[in-house]
């Protein structure tokens, strides 16, 4: 069902490319440029895994502004200067989620306009504070749900790998952990259908997509459904946010990831009351917030991951 | 009186009319209303506390989120919805049939709580 895939338009158009330049191509291996014009035009080639580098930054709550960091939306400016000055432009960003902490406009145009100066397209997903308003997401959805399927899922195929963007925050119900819904993993079986078994999957979405910690509320209570659908790759990458810090699991082909936050850190599963905001001594603030890179390199189970404190 | 100020308005308004203090509100609406009752949940460390509160019919309940997350207050069936309650942000909501209401925090559906009305 390659026609629920985002084309290459799509793929331009969600990553709210706005840069008026050229754009690299790699193919057979020799590099060349075209224009963006002509970029949009062309049809999606099918490429071999070639070496490349995007970046995850996730939770960037702007618009908090409580004890454990009075200012998330410098944090997160700061965060988009250091991509901005990575001697090596990465070719695109994942957020997962928690772009704003209260789903207000002016919170979202705000993280719109900090994120755009990265100069580098951005995929987002959606977290549960990006769903606060009257309609329960409808202004996420506003604003990235355009060329998305179903509440904003998607997917989109880059440098051979194919890249899933799920969401687990809309419609939560009461008891239990994050939920994908059965019309989304639906969606998830025609979407990787057609894909050899030795294409590379990077799955991302705001909530764990396996059990971090029940009692908290960091697992997806139907993601086992979705995670049976990839077991057959032999390299698949599940990359969250929400719990602001990095975890980590290996489950046989499938590696989970969850990384730091830009705004504030919060507690090791079961070492505090609650997994609210934690507050560190402010010079220690930095050293607990983060960008994470990912390095894709063919014949290579694995995608390499580097997590780097902000400070 | 918050809670009897916004439920009987125009009682209110006539007793004001009347110069009356709101004290005798209740002469001025005599078969209206059960008893003003007022009953407070906590929203704490991701918690509903209490997480269970019986209350009698006619008792306003008010959430407060003592947290530094925003949570909100959701029924089961429908019956009432906050929006999402930042730190220092209250929710009120007035019972009046009796009976057994579910809510969950529709940010951290993990934190639940149940408000049981029932006559006294």
């Amino acid at each position: 069902m390659t026609n629920d895939r985002l084309d290459r338009r799509g793929f331009l158009q969600c990553a709210g490319w706005t840069g008026a330049g050229a754009l690299f191509v790699m193919s057979g291996g020799v590099a060349g440029s075209i224009g963006l014009d002509s970029a949009v035009a062309a049809p999606a080639r099918p490429g071999r895994v070639k070496p490349f580098t995007f970046l995850q930054i996730s939770d960037s709550h702007v618009g908090f502004d409580k004890a454990a960091n009075p200012d998330a939306r410098g944090t997160f400016v700061e965060t988009i200067a250091k991509i901005r000055a990575l001697p090596d432009k990465p070719d695109f960003i994942l957020h997962t989620g928690d772009i704003t902490h209260l789903s207000k406009d002016a919170e979202f145009a705000d993280a719109d306009d900090i994120v755009r100066e990265a100069g580098i397209p951005v995929f987002h997903v959606p977290g549960e504070h990006d769903a606060l308003d009257e309609g329960g997401g409808k202004a996420y959805l506003a604003r990235y749900g355009k060329g998305t399927q179903g509440a904003g899922w998607y997917s989109f195929d880059h440098g051979g790998a194919h890249f899933i963007a799920l969401n687990n925050v809309f419609n939560l119900r009461p008891g239990g952990l994050a939920h994908l819904g059965d019309e989304q993993i639906a969606w998830l079986k025609r979407d990787v259908a057609g894909l050899s078994s030795s294409t590379p999957i990077v799955v991302f979405a705001h909530i764990p997509l396996w059990t971090a910690y029940a009692e908290w509320g960091w697992g997806t209570d139907d993601s086992a459904a979705a995670l049976a659908l990839l077991r057959r790759f032999g390299s698949v990458t599940v990359l969250n946010g929400h719990v602001h810090r990095v975890l980590q699991k290996v489950e046989g082909n499938i590696a989970f990831h969850s990384a730091r936050s830009t705004a504030y850190p919060q507690p090791a599963p079961g070492t505090a009351p609650s997994p609210g905001p934690l507050k560190v001594p402010a010079e220690q603030l930095r050293s607990v917030l983060g960008i994470r890179t990912a390095t894709l390199v063919p014949g290579r189970d694995r995608i390499a991951l580097i997590d780097t404190p902000l400070a | 009186m918050p809670q009897l100020l916004l439920k009987h308005p125009r009682s209110y308004a006539l007793a004001v009319l009347l110069g009356l203090a709101p004290v005798p509100l209740a002469l001025a609406a005599p078969a209206a209303a059960a008893p003003a009752r007022a009953q407070a949940v906590q929203i704490r460390n991701f918690a509903f506390v209490p997480a269970i509160l019986v209350v009698a019919p006619g008792t306003t309940v008010t959430w407060t989120n003592a947290d530094e997350d925003p949570h909100s207050v959701v029924a089961t069936n429908k019956a009432f919805r906050s929006s999402a309650l930042d730190g220092g942000d209250k929710f009120s909501f007035t019972f009046t049939t009796p009976g057994a209401f579910q809510y969950f925090c529709s940010l951290h559906p993990h934190m639940v709580g149940k408000i049981i009305v029932k006559a006294p």
